[in-house]
């Protein structure tokens, strides 16, 4: 295996991700992720050169809306599904 | 000639007539769910309720004369992963367990206003992610031809619900073979469209650049028509595209005569099981037989398609599931110290495995210092990937080939090993890369019964040669497969 | 030998862009509504949800780009920037990293030393905004408003330009000139609608490679600006002259303690995996839209003092002053063209105005009193029918509720008393009441006609014109 993923990469990648793995998680993390960047290595086989990066297949081009206000005041169906909320604003653990 | 064995352009024209009634179609529809879907789980949640108090809307309104198109008054199964205002929409995870969404996604609105009834919302991988449908939080989904095998995924339960009988026709959402390849495992039709034809408002992002939204059914006449009623131009969706030619049903044709196909050699090669291979290439020769020129040629680059699409997929999907937070909506552990303890702990807990395995590699390849090696790469890759398929399409309107490599994998037996997971996708994910339309439809059966699908791919927007292809093919296959 | 250190500011300056709507949403911008009455699944990040890019949004970076000499992006597209935090509803902000619609523009500014100098800017970005965090005391929590989620934001990111807090607040202020006359923005530093990041860092006078930069964020006045700038400047040359370095880092400028910290924490890695933005399509610029938004470019402040000086006998400093906010140089376009003779316009707009601004803390752009108001002030007293301190006393009541002066004056009675018999006969009480300052006055005493003038006004109720009253007594004495 070519990709060595160090404990420190799975941890970086896991703050970057939030995502919180047990000991046997990251081990197998690290296990997964070498072995797709060994398979993704195998794009390095080809000459892109000069090749220009294809973010949308087609040419579709300015798309815009006008400025113009279409949407009301929907609060209460916004909070709907908030895990917590208090005077009409989402609960979130302190930020300060 | 009983209701639920009907399709939904039968079903239809009967209720039309006054053979029936979409309240009627409607409530043997649920009996049936009722009765089997223990059995094969193809549903997270039916709406039996809102279900029937639409049919006995929509038949007001098809007696009123206000309801004429071709699939009005017909029960219709949604996949999990299209908003549904009002109607729980989990994308078969843990961390939407409880998601009501305020909005209906266009795709589904489009069915609305066409007279569909929603039955309900059906099984998937977690977020689209799989090919099996066995990494839902809501339980697998059994193949209907053998409960011991999967349906195929991530539109594992759309394509199990039509070929169950437990919906007329459904909806999936395609965005490396989501679509084709459970519609191959369970003996469907299944058709993703070109990219940009179905809008993606309010369909839960997996890969942006790749997902699109199509119908499962139970023959390639419905396919037409669901496909027709999907199209539109959404000025919400930036991506969507104004497309002109888009009456499908008009390409229902028995008329392959002079249609080009080509059979990528490439298709044909190393993995794929000799019985599929053999049916494949025999539905290859009823279309010669009936009138089209079939060649077989080298496409190139096959072997690509998945590292770059991996690599697309994982890096669009680590940021499209930044949301899932705990914040706004869905699932909030129950304990945790502080902000970012609070966001680890609920996406941890929330998310299954291979979405998190997706997530941790999408994340690391748009990480800092590995964005030219992997992601900027990736899309040159991509970008030949599409001048090949060009290359082809000067020569060929259709290209033919399977949509799997094998017939159905039994249960537990696909995600022990992710990577021999991803190579099973081999022949759909190049599609999506491209953003062609492609469709699969039954072209046979292995020796343990179970079905072999033929996938036909198009160039960009021709969505009706394909339609035409398959209809030929499907018109006559009966004689030769026998 | 001491050292002698130079310090290198460059900026980064959020505006919010006047639109109507949200940047990617038909939500309204409007300041002040309740929290989260603004929004909508594309704005709160809501599953399935796809952004659209408001035109405007892009017509404005354009103009903004063309007004600072930045060269337009043809073919420009959005980024995702990913980090996650709560006002961040997505998790991630849309952006544009690899390609922004506007490069290598530069405005130059006026140096203390009277001099010019040119600021370079780097690029031009367009943006959404973040949402509110508000802290919740009582409950140790924090609550979220998504109304300001995906307000259109333009970031406009200078080169290490500038070397002193002067020539920054310059830049700050001929940025807000700019962009003012454009319409593009209030930019307004209170209320946030301009936000300037300090990207600052010292080095020996001579070096040529700069030292370790650090960013401060939270500047909320050109005071704050300059506060910081000092503080930074010393706290990184204190760390230099001790032999530590200086840390590159994001630091939050405590304005009440006057001081910095660093804003760095373990789950904050800095590393937004930026990448192209697969639910917006690129744009491209067509010589067409150019050519439109050029063609509709305000006249920019120097035009305008040209103009002014060419057009209107008023002092330079007025012009210079007038100009320098686009809403008094409306106001007093407006005024003339009601009729006012410029230079009373003037004299309004630099005396009692300014006056009123500065000690009610009002912005310009918060003016309230309409230009035809102030001409018909000026009118009445043109023609006699209020004298000076009525007319004062009438333009507080106008700056606080825009009232009609014609009507106000009417209703309070506050003409100037033309009646001769009756003026007369209050001078005489007057001089009958204060036999000593006659006494004086005959004397020679010049000072003691004003004390009668004053007394005489008084009884009056300030309704007389003084000129008048003046002149009357000294013929009656």
């Amino acid at each position: 295996m070519a990709n060595i993923i160090s404990d420190e990469t799975i941890e970086y990648v896991g703050i970057l991700a939030k995502l919180e793995l047990s000991d046997a998680e990251k081990e197998q993390a690290k296990a997964d992720m070498g072995r797709m960047l060994d398979y993704i290595d195998k794009l390095g086989e080809l000459d892109t050169d000069g090749v220009e990066p294809m973010s949308h297949v087609f040419s579709v081009e300015n798309v815009f809306r006008e400025d113009v206000v279409t949407n009301g005041d929907d609060r209460e169906r916004l909070l709907s599904n908030a895990p917590q909320e208090k005077d009409g604003m989402f609960v979130v653990p302190p930020t300060f | 000639m009983d209701i639920l064995d009907m399709t939904a352009l039968q079903l239809s024209a009967a209720i039309k007539k006054g053979v029936t009634t979409a309240v009627e179609a409607t409530e043997q529809m649920l009996s049936r769910i009722d009765a089997q879907d223990q059995t094969y789980n193809c549903y997270v949640t039916v709406d039996a309720e809102g279900a029937l108090a639409q049919a006995k809307a929509v038949q007001k309104r098809i007696e009123a004369g206000e309801l004429t198109g071709p699939l009005a008054g017909v029960p219709v199964a949604i996949k999990d992963n299209l908003c549904t205002e009002g109607l729980r929409t989990t994308c078969s995870s843990k961390i939407l367990h409880n998601f009501v969404p305020t909005y209906t996604a266009e795709a589904v609105k489009n069915l609305q206003r066409a007279g569909a009834v929603i039955l309900g919302k059906t099984n998937m991988d977690e977020f689209a992610m799989g090919s099996t449908t066995e990494t839902s939080a809501y339980g697998v989904t059994r193949n209907p031809h053998n409960t011991e095998h999967v349906p195929g995924g991530s539109s594992g339960g759309s394509a199990a619900a039509v070929a169950a009988n437990e919906c007329f026709y459904a909806i999936g959402s395609d965005t490396g073979g989501s679509i084709r390849q459970p519609a191959s495992y369970c003996g469907v039709v299944g058709m993703k469209p070109t990219y940009g034809t179905v809008s993606r408002y309010g369909l839960i992002a997996y890969g942006s650049s790749l997902d699109q939204i199509g119908p499962l059914t139970k023959d390639v006449a419905d396919c037409a028509a669901v496909l027709e009623v999907l199209t539109s131009h959404d000025e919400k969706d930036s991506t969507s595209i104004a497309r002109k030619d888009t009456d499908f049903t008009a390409a229902l044709k028995d008329d392959v005569k002079g249609l080009r196909i080509g059979i990528p050699n490439d298709y044909l090669g190393k993995g794929l099981d000799g019985e599929v291979r053999e049916a494949v290439l025999r539905a290859a020769d009823v279309l010669k037989e009936i009138g089209a020129v079939v060649e077989h040629f080298d496409l190139s680059l096959a072997e690509y398609a998945i590292p770059a699409y991996y690599t697309i997929a994982a890096a669009e999907a680590s940021s499209n599931l930044e949301r899932f937070d705990g914040v706004k909506y869905g699932y909030r552990t129950e304990e945790y110290a502080g902000l970012h303890n609070m966001y680890k702990k609920s996406r941890s807990e929330g998310f299954g495995e291979e979405v998190k395995r997706r997530i941790m590699l999408g994340s690391f390849v748009l990480s800092s210092g590995y964005y030219d090696a992997y992601y900027l790469k990736a899309l040159k890759v991509k970008a030949l990937i599409k001048k090949a398929f060009d290359d082809a399409f000067s020569k060929y309107d259709v290209i033919l080939g399977p949509a799997a490599p094998t017939t159905a994998p039994k249960l537990g037996e696909s995600l022990a090993d992710p990577i021999q997971m991803y190579l099973g996708d081999i022949y759909t994910i190049a599609v999506n890369l491209a953003g062609l339309p492609g469709i699969c439809l039954p072209c046979g059966t292995d020796s343990k019964g179970l079905p072999i699908g033929l996938q036909l791919i198009g160039d960009c927007f021709q969505e009706k040669k394909l339609i035409r292809a398959a209809y030929g093919y499907e018109s006559v296959r009966g004689d030769s497969n026998a | 030998m001491e050292k002698q250190y130079e310090t290198v500011i460059g900026l980064e300056v959020h505006v919010e862009l006047a639109t109507k709507t949200k940047i990617f949403c038909g939500c309204s911008t409007a300041f002040g509504a309740a929290p989260n009455t603004q929004t909508c699944p594309v704005c709160t990040g809501m599953p399935g949800s796809l952004p659209v890019l408001n035109k405007q949004v892009l017509e404005y970076a354009i103009a903004v780009g063309l007004a600072t000499n930045c060269d337009i992006t043809r073919y420009a597209k959005f980024d995702r920037k990913n980090y996650f935090y709560p006002d961040n509803p997505q998790n991630y902000q849309i952006s544009q990293l690899y390609l922004p619609i506007c490069r290598n523009g530069g405005v130059e500014i006026e140096t203390e030393a009277g001099g010019k100098k040119n600021v370079g800017i780097h690029e031009i970005h367009m943006e959404e905004d973040a949402g509110k965090l508000i802290h919740d005391e009582w409950e140790d929590c924090s609550l979220v408003d998504y109304n300001r989620s995906g307000v259109p934001l333009i970031e406009i990111v200078s080169e290490p330009d500038m070397r002193n807090a002067e020539e920054v607040i310059a830049y700050l202020e001929t940025l807000r000139q700019v962009i003012q006359y454009l319409g593009a923005s209030d930019c307004k530093l209170q209320e946030g609608s301009m936000r300037a990041d300090v990207n600052l860092s010292v080095r020996e006078v001579g070096a040529e490679a700069f030292g370790t930069r650090t960013e401060m964020k939270n500047l909320n006045s050109f005071r704050a600006i300059t506060r910081a700038i000092e503080g930074e400047r010393e706290r990184q040359i204190d760390l230099l002259e001790a032999g530590e370095s200086v840390v590159q880092e994001t630091r939050r400028w405590d304005d009440a303690k006057g001081e910095s910290y660093a804003m760095r924490s373990k789950e904050d890695a800095q590393d937004y995996r930026y990448f192209p933005d697969p639910d917006l399509v690129p744009i491209t610029v067509s010589d067409e839209m150019l050519a439109k938004i050029k063609e509709q470019q305000p006249e920019f402040r120097p035009q305008k003092m040209a103009r002014y000086k060419a057009e209107f006998d008023i002092p330079d400093y007025d012009i210079e002053i007038i100009t320098g906010e686009k809403p008094l140089a409306d106001l007093f376009e407006a005024a003339v063209a009601f009729g006012a003779a410029p230079k009373k316009a003037s004299n309004w707009l630099m005396g009692e105005t300014l006056r009123l601004m500065k000690e009610q803390e009002v912005d310009a752009g918060d003016l309230r009193f309409s230009p035809e108001n102030l001409a018909k002030l000026i009118a009445l007293t043109e023609k006699k029918v209020i004298n000076s301190s009525v007319a004062k006393e009438v333009f507080e009541v106008m700056f606080a509720e825009n009232v009609d002066p014609e009507q106000y004056v009417e209703e309070k009675g506050l003409k100037t008393e033309n009646d001769e018999g009756a003026l007369k006969k209050v001078l005489e009480e007057v001089i009958a009441a204060n036999p000593q300052s006659v006494e004086d006055y005959r004397n020679g005493k010049e000072k003691a006609i004003g004390f009668l003038v004053g007394q005489t006004m008084k009884a009056m109720k300030g309704k007389a014109d003084p000129a008048a009253v003046n002149q009357m007594l000294r013929e009656l004495l």
